[in-house]
């Protein structure tokens, strides 16, 4: 039995795309050695492409694509003369035989513990974010490098420091006990919203955002609520993704140029992204426990669901944004809240609580606050200072879709 | 798996500090290696960086290697079975004005 070429390039590319991470996972479980794995997995498709147009595309193809890595990394490993001084890597030991190239044979689910070695503390967040990619959403090298506009070569070595941190640190290849869970997960839910959020506003990219990361974030949060249902903060972080993204395509009108939420079109919101989010946060709020992604969800539900800007519900907000300053203290939560404070009691308090915020160093370079100081002096007709504040948020923004805002805010003052 | 916990810390904290403080200190560290005395294969006390010697190219001169506000001030050497279970005793290392960095022993099998 034989399959023609087209066919079978087509089913390896759809088994990449879907079974990559699984399969991955699961041979590196096997294995005890990452690097080893990936190597092992990536070979396992190029194989694929030849056999499957000898043999026939099998009825498995996660199945067959493990079983072949496994045996390949098994060989390698034999004939390693260092084999044995490194066998105490390995989680079990490698059998001959093992699970037979058997269309019945399930692979386990190892993917959690690939998710949490990517995103382990000990590794910098842009090596998080790479290994991620690299990893889990099997993208290649050349495009993680495009997403997160570095050189190909930069992104090379830091995957490779990476996995050679992973290997000689001995970072572990599991899933953490219950003690450590909390902070791990989350750690690594910051690494998808980090992923999310670095697609929705490129740092320092000509568009406002890239598709293809908030896609694969998106793939991630989904996979990891599979993997993890009963996780609050997981259905919390894909609710608020889905929340900000229904809202995309009223974010730049059709110049390219940013739109604020007080001025989008509501009738072009996603509906049926927003119904998901306001439905994944629900039971967590009944639970009565929700994390600070849960209640992020909830204020991005809450605007979401305002008919207009003008009947937004802003004591709910200001509730919501007290209560996640008190789960999780941070000076951006503040400033954001002070957004409310406007809406609430007027430009004259929001600006005297900004004054706080302007001591922490820890916003020296936060383009959003000059930019709200900016809003609200103009508000208070001191063009002059709204002008000063003005041109320090451009100095430190570097998103061109946002530098075109603020300079034409810039120019709107000086014409007065 | 060997790791090095090293213990960094301000020096210029202890000056001035209560007579009690290096005490209790030595006590906290006492406690700390009881509980993990199967864990830990050595590890000293470093006199101040004011005693240090340094030799850069054969060129000997006074002081610390590094010239760093957190110096380091001492360090233990771990047997864990990977990085989280070091990170787990290393959390539990009692320092002052400080904290500790978690470094894997090269391995080369020669020794």
């Amino acid at each position: 039995m034989s399959d023609g070429l087209a066919r079978v390039q087509t089913a390896v590319a759809e088994a990449h795309r879907t079974e990559w991470s699984r399969v991955l996972a699961a041979v590196a479980r096997q294995t005890g050695d990452l690097d080893l794995a990936e190597d092992c997995v990536e070979d396992a498709y190029v194989t694929a492409l030849t056999k499957w147009v000898t043999d026939g595309i099998p009825a498995n193809p996660a199945a067959w694509l493990t079983t072949t890595a496994r045996r390949r990394a098994i060989d390698i490993l034999r004939r390693n003369i260092a084999f044995r001084a490194r066998a105490h890597l390995l989680v079990e030991p490698p059998t001959e035989d093992g699970p037979d190239m058997d269309d019945e044979f399930e692979i386990p689910d190892e993917r959690l513990r690939l998710v949490f070695t990517c995103c382990h503390p000990a590794l910098s967040r842009d090596s998080q974010m790479a290994l991620t990619l690299r990893l889990i959403c099997g993208l290649p090298t050349d495009d993680i490098a495009r997403l997160f506009l570095v050189p190909i070569p930069t992104m090379a070595a830091r995957l490779t420091r990476a996995k050679k941190k992973i290997a000689v640190a001995k970072i572990p290849y599991r899933v953490p006990d219950a003690a450590e869970l909390p902070d791990r997960l989350t750690a690594a839910l910051g690494v998808i919203y980090l992923l999310f959020t670095t697609g929705h506003t490129q740092p320092n990219g000509a568009d406002l955002a890239e598709p293809e990361l908030i896609n694969t974030a998106f793939a991630l949060a989904r996979l990891l609520r599979v993997l993890m249902p009963d996780e609050h903060e997981v259905a919390g972080l894909l609710a608020l993704m889905l929340l900000i993204d229904a809202r995309r395509p009223t974010r730049v009108d059709a110049a390219g140029d940013l739109v604020l939420l007080e001025h989008q079109d509501r009738s072009r919101w996603d509906r049926a992204a927003i119904a998901e989010g306001a439905a994944l946060i629900e039971p967590v709020f009944r639970s009565g426990r929700p994390g600070p992604y849960a209640i992020q969800a909830a204020i991005a539900a809450t605007h979401a669901t305002a008919p207009t800007w003008e009947e937004t519900d802003w004591p709910q907000l200001l509730h919501l944004y007290d209560a996640l300053a008190t789960r999780w203290p941070s000076p951006v939560v503040e400033l954001n809240r002070l957004g409310v404070v406007l809406m609430i009691a007027g430009p004259e308090t929001a600006l005297s609580e900004l004054a706080t915020l302007e001591q922490d160093q820890r916003l020296a370079d936060y383009p959003y606050l000059p930019a709200l100081k900016a809003d609200l002096l103009r508000r208070l007709h001191r063009p002059d200072e709204a002008a000063t504040a003005y041109r320090h948020a451009l100095d430190l923004t570097a998103n061109e879709t946002e530098r075109r805002f603020l300079a034409r805010r810039l120019t709107a003052l000086t014409q007065l | 798996m060997k790791y090095a916990v090293l213990i960094y810390g301000d020096e210029s904290a202890w000056v001035g500090a209560p007579e009690s403080t290096s005490g209790d200190l030595m006590t906290k560290h006492r406690t700390f290696m009881s509980s993990n005395s199967g864990a830990i294969i050595g590890g000293e006390a470093l006199e101040p960086t004011s005693m240090a010697t340094s030799i850069r190219d054969g060129d000997v001169t006074d002081g610390p290697y590094l010239e760093t506000k957190e110096a380091l001030g001492g360090f233990y050497l771990i047997e864990a079975a990977d990085l989280d279970a070091a990170i787990a005793i290393a959390k539990q290392v009692p320092t002052y004005h400080g904290g500790v960095e978690v470094r894997p022993v090269w391995e080369t099998g020669a020794m």
